[in-house]
């Protein structure tokens, strides 16, 4: 046990010791209790936010780990998102197919970042050329979906719809004796979101901690160093690309399976813009920062939405702005790094000078 | 004579397809081959021209002149742009990228909120003029030599004014240039100010020809990208080279299979170029000289 617990907690992740584990023992426990004091809307809407948080947190390993600015994350999102719903209205949800489809949906995404990363990667491009590159891709197919209105765009018994996007496939259904058990976006889906989000976050945190984090935060760091050490770099960020688009597919797949519908918007260049800046906002250098940011500022845009939807896009490039010229490494690691100088100070009972 | 007559349709296509990708990327390339960063506002400045260059058309100005103050407007929102975010953000490239995306980000949605979601714009000018069987624009002939114009344009100033002599100085090794007394944060404003002019410039250019919505950067941005990626950091012996090449592939895919299956065909393309030449025609043009 206590084994695990040391491969979570490393130089690439804050928060460490048993007060951090017991904060975050806490905030899971206060997470599990949140549906018994808030109505079933606001359940769903909160499972609404854990879908988004994948692809965010995979971003958080491809650009803050790995130093390789992907913008496209969205093309893996779409990708994945649509996949689910050609794969499930051609087969149906019976005998947990749901969940096969996600799997496939997922691998589908991956294989397309192998593919595309291979190019990029193996091609040695600049970090600038990387994120245009992959900016264009999501562009381009926002334009292919968007054009395939007419009744010949169909896989199978699904049509993709155009402009309109797909919609009413099934929710993520799971087999289960005595009737299967169909995650609506309530309280069911959310425990299952937040069971998957908790695991993902310790995944990840043990992967950066590993041999396999510590390389891509040498290369991120510089490249040429980690090269004459002897590593390859290609296949270190190529990993991480990887690894953080299917990551961005697995959101796509959720957030298919949670509104049971997905548009060709969802790869365009507002959509592309949120990741970037739910991980430049809360810290891109940190997973804790990223889960934390990503979920701040889905709520304050939503809120913003509410209140005026003009606005909330404005307020979003503004943060970003003022995110990048003030707090380049995030307002949650600013934040934790200014309680982290207060602290020990305030626990020495040093006069104020 | 058909043979001809194809042979010009194609020719007419592909200086469409060049003079687009030239005007497209022009801007975004002065600024990338300066400073090493991408300005993903690029798109939004050449909103801003077109806007620009519609209203004082429409308000009773010659479209020439119309289009001039669309190039001058959006180069001074450039300089502007460039005083409040950018420079504070030289020696970061990604994060200038990041900075810029907002900034489109907020001028797309603030230019809907403003302005509303579209304009009323200005008609195509010059009708048309026919070869064999087909007609064609002769508005697009004008864009043609607009594009040739501007590459020489640029390659003079770069190349026969003092302010060029600077910049190039400043591109090859910046502190040095410093050191020489080169005030070369006044270069890179200008240099920024000038990538936004010429955006506002292709705005200005487009702006009869398409219409005028708060997201029409975003017909350009993936198509001056991939110019500027094929190109390389030098403009004219980058972006010209490339303009010519993706212009082709798209002009040939566009007439087979339409205008998606261009840009599908423009994207593919640069993503094999890339594995082949990471540094683009410009680096491998350089490569063999040295």
């Amino acid at each position: 046990m206590l084994r695990i617990l040391r491969r979570l907690e490393g130089p690439q992740t804050i928060g460490r010791g048993p007060a951090f584990w017991a904060a975050f023992g806490l905030v899971l426990a206060a997470a599990a209790a949140y549906p018994w004091l808030v109505d079933g809307y606001t359940v769903g809407n909160t499972a609404y936010f854990f879908c988004w948080v994948f692809m965010a947190l995979g971003l958080c390993l491809i650009w803050g780990y790995g130093g390789a600015l992907s913008f496209g994350q969205t093309a893996f999102f779409g990708l994945s998102g649509y996949a689910y719903g050609v794969l499930t209205l051609n087969v149906g949800a019976a005998y947990g197919f749901t969940l096969v489809a996600v799997a496939l949906a997922v691998a589908l995404s991956a294989l397309m970042a192998l593919l595309l990363g291979y190019f990029l990667f193996f091609g040695r491009i600049g970090g600038v050329f990387l994120g245009i590159i992959t900016l264009s891709v999501t562009l381009v197919m926002e334009r292919f979906m968007a054009q395939t209105a007419g009744p010949e765009w169909r896989i199978g018994a699904a049509r993709l719809n155009g402009y309109n996007g797909m919609s009413g496939m099934p929710p993520l259904t799971l087999p289960w004796p005595g009737g299967d058990l169909v995650l609506f976006p309530d309280v069911a889906l959310y425990y299952a979101l937040l069971g998957l989000l908790a695991v993902t976050y310790l995944a990840l945190r043990i992967l950066v901690n590993a041999r396999f984090g510590n390389v891509l935060v040498a290369i991120r760091e510089n490249p040429e160093r980690a090269e004459m050490l002897g590593y390859d770099v290609r296949r270190y960020q190529l990993g991480a690309f990887v690894i953080g688009s299917a990551l961005a597919g697995l959101s796509g797949t959720l957030y298919t399976a949670w509104g049971q519908y997905i548009t060709p918007s969802s790869m365009g260049l507002t959509a592309a813009a949120l990741p970037v800046i739910w991980v430049a906002v809360g810290g891109r250098g940190d997973l804790t920062a990223t889960l934390v940011g990503t979920l701040a500022v889905l709520g304050g845009f939503q809120a913003l939405t509410i209140y005026g939807s003009q606005y909330a896009l404005v307020v979003m490039g503004l943060l970003l702005v003022v995110a990048v010229l003030t707090a380049p490494e995030g307002f949650v690691v600013a934040l934790l790094r200014a309680l982290g100088r207060a602290w020990p100070g305030r626990r020495r009972g040093a006069p104020a000078p | 004579m058909a043979f001809l007559n194809l042979a010009f349709a194609f020719l007419y296509q592909l200086g469409d397809a060049f003079s687009f990708l030239v005007l497209a990327a022009c801007g975004l390339a002065v600024v990338f081959g300066m400073m090493g960063v991408i300005n993903l506002a690029h798109g939004e400045l050449i909103m801003c021209g077109a806007y620009v260059t519609v209203a004082t058309t429409r308000a009773g100005l010659p479209l020439p002149l119309g289009i001039l103050s669309g190039a001058l407007v959006a180069g001074a929102v450039g300089m502007l742009l460039e005083r409040l975010v950018i420079r504070h953000l030289y020696g970061r490239p990604l994060d200038t990228i990041v900075a810029t995306w907002g900034i489109s980000l907020v001028a797309t949605q603030g230019t809907l909120i403003l302005l509303g979601s579209s304009m009323p714009g200005v008609g195509t000018p010059l009708g048309s003029f026919a070869v064999g069987s087909y007609s064609y624009s002769a508005y697009r002939v004008v864009l043609m030599l607009a594009a040739i114009l501007v590459l020489v344009g640029l390659y003079a100033v770069f190349n026969a004014t003092r302010f060029g002599t600077l910049a190039r100085a400043t591109i090859q090794v910046p502190h040095m240039a410093e050191a020489l007394g080169v005030d070369t944060r006044a270069i890179y404003a200008l240099t920024f100010g000038i990538g936004a002019a010429l955006a506002g410039l292709t705005g200005g250019l487009y702006a009869p020809t398409m219409t005028i919505v708060p997201t029409m950067g975003t017909t350009f941005i993936m198509e001056a990208f991939v110019t500027v990626v094929v190109g390389g950091a030098d403009i004219f012996l980058g972006t010209a080279p490339a303009a010519l090449v993706l212009g082709a592939v798209r002009a040939l895919l566009t007439s087979w299979q339409g205008q998606l299956f261009g840009q599908i065909g423009l994207l593919v393309t640069v993503i094999l170029v890339i594995r082949v030449l990471p540094s683009g025609i410009s680096g491998l043009i350089l490569r063999e000289r040295a």
